[in-house]
């Protein structure tokens, strides 16, 4: 039995009487300690399915297994970090952390907790940071006070939900890096969804397709053989990568590409005559009238 | 810094239109501070004044207009001898035949004085009075009865500190009333809708019948015949009028909390109460922070004329009684607590941002 589990899992959104069925049976196993991506397009139902494990929606059939127990609402031992930050922005960095903190783990005394956050705060490198309010903060360390606050409340399972998406390709490398650092630290079970293919390789140990939605169900997966750890200058010349990197691609472009198939959607263009240069009003032309194009 | 933190504190209090010439004091951009300075402090100044001779002008108009009409009536009424009489009596001076109209600025400002001496005078005696009654009032507190107090004239300072006391009573009552009731509110969405028609038809009543309400209740209620009923009246009515604004913004900062924060209390398995105090209100406190002011200023507005109506003592009544009064420089001084209402209406607001300020999360939000 797989630590987290979910079995035919499917769920769709009702808009104006009109029912879309975004995911359709999600069946997905992730052992204890194990880092899993799953890939997909925008708009594929990534967020659905990562807020379908967090607790924040409910199946509509199906089931969402923690340690083979189903999942009844958000919690934290399934700590999220999520696409847009959700940090507090009229609390500090810490405390912003201690509120999720004090949340967790209440047995602590005020001393072990404070050395807690601190600890936290220093794994993502904001110890200068530490009173600082969000608004101060840029961008790659707002996400690094959301990883710290998700870290912190010690979950049993770590969700990412595009967590580097919004960032620039430099700040992304290395909160990549530090992520991965942390996560062998104490090898917590990790899922992270993610529209960046090369992210997937670089951070997961198997990477899952998310067949684009609506009816999104999960594509075949890969596992990604390199060893740990990957260096990003270095993985660019392994040739493992670069196979999978380009099988991975293919196989989302050609799902992509039957999407674009299968729309079923005919676009009408209008009928429309272009207009020629020459006379407006109505009569008789005159020779010397005569349009000429060139 | 010198200029640093001088510029914090004007920026602070609210001037800070003095800003630029804080910075060209200190040789600092001089060309642009100029520009700046002439923008912010000498236009105003320049509307200030030509305020000032507009209405100058407009008052030196309508007393020509009432002395013509007074000297016509003088001719009508007594013929030729009469109406020159009137015309030199008006031309004198004397306050027993001034026309009665728009006084001009020169006469508010002599109100102006002509209030302030009188506080003094009135302070002086009140002073007199209670070094007169000190021994007597020891004695009758020993005895357990209640102390003399002095019962005379109150001045327009004493007025403007009655006014002030009543608006903020009615503000407190309208934010322990408004405030909880806008976070129940803003909750649940059924009772939101349940109590829908209840805000929508009773923010538009006007004071007058709020005040009018209000009576009826606690006239019944309080029996007491040593207790300041004018006053209970008045605070309650000017929370009740003024509320409203509270209570809408904050059901509706309530409800529009950012979805994501949301979900962080959902993740963390906040309770109801942690819910409420570490996440919705701070995420609502700009909306709710602007009902308030909102609030704040209406009753204000609304304490006029509500003091007016229940004889509660204040600017309100001030303004009523010298109505009433008629003396030759009662219009001016109706002008003048015209200005003074009109200027704590105003200190009062920037009281209010720059509370807002400094309790604010989000600096940059707030203008």
């Amino acid at each position: 039995m797989a630590f987290l589990e979910l079995k035919n899992v499917c769920k769709s959104y009702i808009n104006k009487g009109i029912t879309t069925q975004v995911l359709t049976d999600i069946n997905l196993g992730i052992e204890e300690g194990e880092f899993v991506a799953i890939v997909g397009f925008t708009g594929s139902g990534k967020t659905t399915l990562i807020n379908l494990i967090n607790g924040l929606l409910e199946p509509d059939s199906g089931e969402v297994l923690l340690k083979g127990k189903p999942v009844d609402g958000p919690g934290p031992d399934r700590g999220v970090i999520f696409q847009n930050y959700s940090i507090l922005p009229w609390l500090t960095v810490y405390q912003n952390i201690k509120l999720a903190v004090d949340e967790v783990l209440p047995d602590l005394s005020k001393k072990e907790r404070d050395a807690h956050i601190r600890r936290y705060i220093e794994m993502v490198n904001l110890t200068h940071a530490t009173d600082k309010r969000p608004a101060e903060l840029s961008g790659g360390m707002r996400q690094r006070v959301s990883v710290a606050r998700a870290l912190a409340m010690s979950p049993q399972v770590l969700l990412m939900d595009e967590p580097l998406s919004a960032l620039d390709a430099l700040t992304r490398g290395t909160l990549q890096k530090e992520i991965i650092n942390i996560w062998s630290k104490d090898q917590k079970t990790a899922l992270l969804i993610t529209n960046d293919v090369d992210e997937g390789i670089i951070m997961a140990d198997r990477i899952i397709p998310l067949k684009p939605g609506p009816n999104a169900t999960l594509g075949p997966e890969f596992s990604v053989n390199i060893p740990r750890p990957r260096n990003i200058t270095e993985i660019n010349k392994n040739s493992t990568y670069k196979k999978l990197r380009n099988e991975v691609l293919e196989y989302l472009i050609e799902v992509g590409s039957t999407r674009v198939q299968n729309d079923g959607v005919e676009y009408l263009l209008p009928d429309l005559k272009p207009v020629m240069p020459g006379r407006i009003w109505p009569g008789k032309r005159k020779k010397s009238e005569k349009v000429k194009y060139f | 810094m010198m200029k640093d933190k001088s510029i914090r504190i004007v920026r602070f209090i609210g001037f800070g239109f003095l800003e630029p010439l804080i910075r060209l004091l200190s040789k600092e951009e001089p060309k642009k501070n100029t520009v700046s300075f002439l923008k912010k402090a000498v236009f105003p100044l320049v509307s200030i004044l030509l305020f000032i001779s507009l209405w100058h002008s407009g008052a030196s108009y309508l007393y020509s207009i009432e002395a013509d009409r007074r000297i016509e009536k003088a001719m009508n009424d007594g013929g030729e001898t009469a109406a020159s009489e009137m015309k030199k009596c008006i031309e004198s001076g004397s306050i027993t035949c001034q026309p009665n109209t728009l006084p001009s600025p020169k006469q508010v400002y002599t109100a102006a004085m002509a209030l302030l001496q009188d506080h003094k005078i009135i302070s002086q005696k009140k002073d007199e009075f209670y070094v007169k009654v000190a021994g007597t009032n020891k004695q009758r507190a020993a005895q357990g009865l209640n102390e003399i107090t002095y019962t005379g004239r109150p001045s327009f300072l004493d007025q403007i500190g009655t006014s002030l006391k009543t608006v903020f009573a009615g503000f407190l009552l309208s934010i322990i009333i408004a405030v909880p009731v806008g976070i129940i509110m803003g909750l649940s969405s059924t009772l939101r809708t349940a109590m829908n028609w209840l805000i929508q038809i009773f923010r538009p009543v006007s004071p007058v019948v709020w005040l009018l309400l209000v009576f009826m209740i606690v006239k019944t209620l309080i029996q007491d015949p040593d207790m300041d009923k004018s006053f209970v009246i008045s605070f309650i009515s000017v929370g009740f009028c003024a509320m409203w604004a509270t209570l809408v913004n904050t059901s509706m900062g309530v409800s529009t909390v950012d979805k994501d924060f949301i979900n962080v209390a959902k993740v963390l398995r906040l309770n109801i109460g942690q819910n409420i105090f570490k996440v919705i209100l701070p995420a609502s406190f700009p909306l709710i922070f602007t009902g308030l002011r909102i609030t704040l200023s209406v009753a204000w507005m609304v304490l006029i004329a509500i003091e007016l109506l229940a004889q509660s003592p204040g600017l309100g009544s001030f303004v009523w009684e010298e109505f009433q009064n008629g003396a030759n420089d009662s219009n001016a001084k109706i002008i003048v607590a015209m200005f003074v209402i009109g200027a704590i209406g105003f200190m009062l607001d920037r009281i209010m941002i720059t509370l807002q300020k400094f309790a604010s999360f989000n600096k940059a939000e707030i203008a």
